[in-house]
């Protein structure tokens, strides 16, 4: 059942105060090749923490993460050749102010890929084309959008070629009219078959793009399914609670 | 009366500049009060940067990390920087450099290099937390996208968070820059030849005071004017660029 899980969480737990507080509460399961799996939530259920444990940008305090196989939890292990195959999008995009759009790209395939700087422009341009901002290569992020800074943030992490993207609430902190452009390269890049965990509010984009629906209150996975069983068959109380507030 | 009094002023000056080409006390003096400042300025940068990045390290991660290794090595080096600026700080600039000087380095001939180490090395402990607050004014998603990315966490510091944090500091390290060009004049006391020390020399081989004193500060103050103006040019275009 686990060969083709890129990432699996075992009993994942994340405690602070010795315990006083757990915000995740014995995690477990597994994103499989070319899923695009949405973990959806009350805010505080723990989801964010859930995603941000799957690159280790949080440290669980017990459990274990599998990344192809390998226990990315055990000190033993190099965390940043693994999180080179794992691009993150954040709610507040975090590019970076300093650079332009080509060197926020550019930056980390050419310093840690060792690949020349014509080839990696190159192909920077072509995806900054894709999403719509081929003509600010040379523009700095402050100079942009919510919207256009969110997808340059995608298109930054698609640079390294990773096996699977996190997003963490990629449309949270986006006007309302430009949360539709951000979706829309994410529905993209989910019908090329890129594997995806999307933390977000948006049900819509769960619904129509997730092919997985995972459901968190107060730090457990309390219910996962299709779309279809969980917007439309919810089980858990809580879920259904949940979604008659969101819908 | 005012004529005569401009008829002295002319004499002073050309017996404390012209006569026996005295200005050039004056002129070599300004050229080593330039480079002492300037490479001190530089030495403390580069001190200031890693004592900034091993305290800012220390107070953002040591709660985090589990006992081994690095975590001994930061607490050591974390208290090793401490000790480091509750000294510089608390003590005399003009003591450290006649300790340099009398205790450390007795047998230097040329004072110019020492004079650069000590004023490098107590700039240093100012620039330190100067650069430790621009640090840690650095957004955390900042170094949270950097190593993201894959970049290990010195990467993360050299490529992403301290070119933010210095530029973001860089008018308050102009003028730390200011502020170091005056207080190298103590290096006079320990056979520097700076500007100050020119100044000296003429006094005591003249007899006369003003003249040299006047125009010795006179000459600070232009440098200081000078370099303020840059600095608030320099501001200026921090302020525009990348908008």
């Amino acid at each position: 059942m686990n060969g083709n899980a890129i990432i699996s969480a075992e009993g994942v737990q994340k405690y602070y105060k010795g315990g006083a507080i757990k915000a995740l509460d014995g995690i477990s399961t597994s994103i499989q090749k070319g899923d695009v799996a949405v973990i959806i939530g009350p805010s505080g259920s723990g989801k964010s923490t859930f995603l941000r444990c799957m690159n280790l940008l949080e440290v669980p305090t017990g459990g274990r993460i599998l990344f192809n196989g390998v226990d990315i939890t055990d000190k033993g292990v190099n965390i940043n050749l693994h999180r080179q195959k794992m691009g993150m999008v954040f709610q507040h995009f975090n590019l970076f102010p300093h650079m332009t759009l080509l060197q926020n790209m550019t930056l980390a395939p050419i310093k840690l890929l060792k690949k020349s700087k014509e080839e990696t422009e190159k192909k920077a341009q072509a995806l900054l084309e894709r999403v719509g901002l081929g003509d600010r290569a040379d523009a700095y992020p402050d100079q942009l959008s919510g919207g256009q800074k969110q997808r340059v943030a995608i298109v930054r992490a698609l640079m390294m070629e990773p096996e699977v993207m996190l997003f963490d609430e990629p449309t949270s902190a986006l006007d309302p009219e430009m949360v539709g452009e951000v979706l829309e390269v994410m529905k993209q890049l989910a019908q090329e078959g890129m594997t995806m965990v999307v933390v977000t509010h948006e049900m819509g984009f769960a619904r129509e793009v997730g092919n997985r629906v995972l459901f968190m209150a107060d730090g457990h996975l309390l219910e996962e399914g299709t779309p279809e069983e969980i917007f439309d068959h919810p089980k858990h109380p809580r879920l259904q609670d949940f979604l008659q507030k969101v819908l | 009366m005012i004529m005569e009094w401009l008829l002295q002023v002319k004499e002073d000056f050309i017996t404390c500049f012209i006569v026996k080409d005295r200005w050039k006390y004056i002129v070599e003096g300004l050229g080593n009060t330039l480079k002492i400042a300037l490479v001190a300025v530089l030495i403390g940068v580069v001190i200031g940067t890693v004592v900034a990045v091993i305290r800012s390290t220390h107070d953002k991660n040591i709660q985090n990390m589990r006992p081994g290794l690095m975590w001994w090595l930061l607490k050591i080096g974390n208290w090793i920087c401490k000790v480091y600026l509750t000294v510089i700080r608390g003590t005399p600039v003009m003591i450290q450099i006649m300790i340099m000087f009398f205790v450390i380095f007795t047998t230097a001939r040329d004072g110019v290099p020492v004079a650069m180490l000590t004023f490098g090395i107590n700039s240093g402990a100012y620039v330190a937390e100067i650069i430790r607050g621009g640090i840690m004014a650095v957004d955390e998603g900042q170094s949270e996208a950097g190593r993201a990315l894959g970049f290990g966490f010195p990467k993360t510091m050299w490529y992403i968070v301290i070119p933010q944090a210095l530029k973001n500091v860089l008018p308050a390290l102009a003028n730390e820059f200011i502020a170091l060009l005056k207080e190298t004049s103590v290096a006079c006391y320990v056979a520097v030849n700076d500007l100050t020390k020119g100044g000296e020399i003429i006094r005591s081989t003249t007899y006369i005071q003003a003249m040299p004193l006047l125009v010795v500060a006179a000459l600070y103050l232009a440098m200081v004017m000078f370099f303020t103006y840059l600095v608030g040019k320099l501001e200026r275009r921090l302020r525009t660029s990348e908008r």
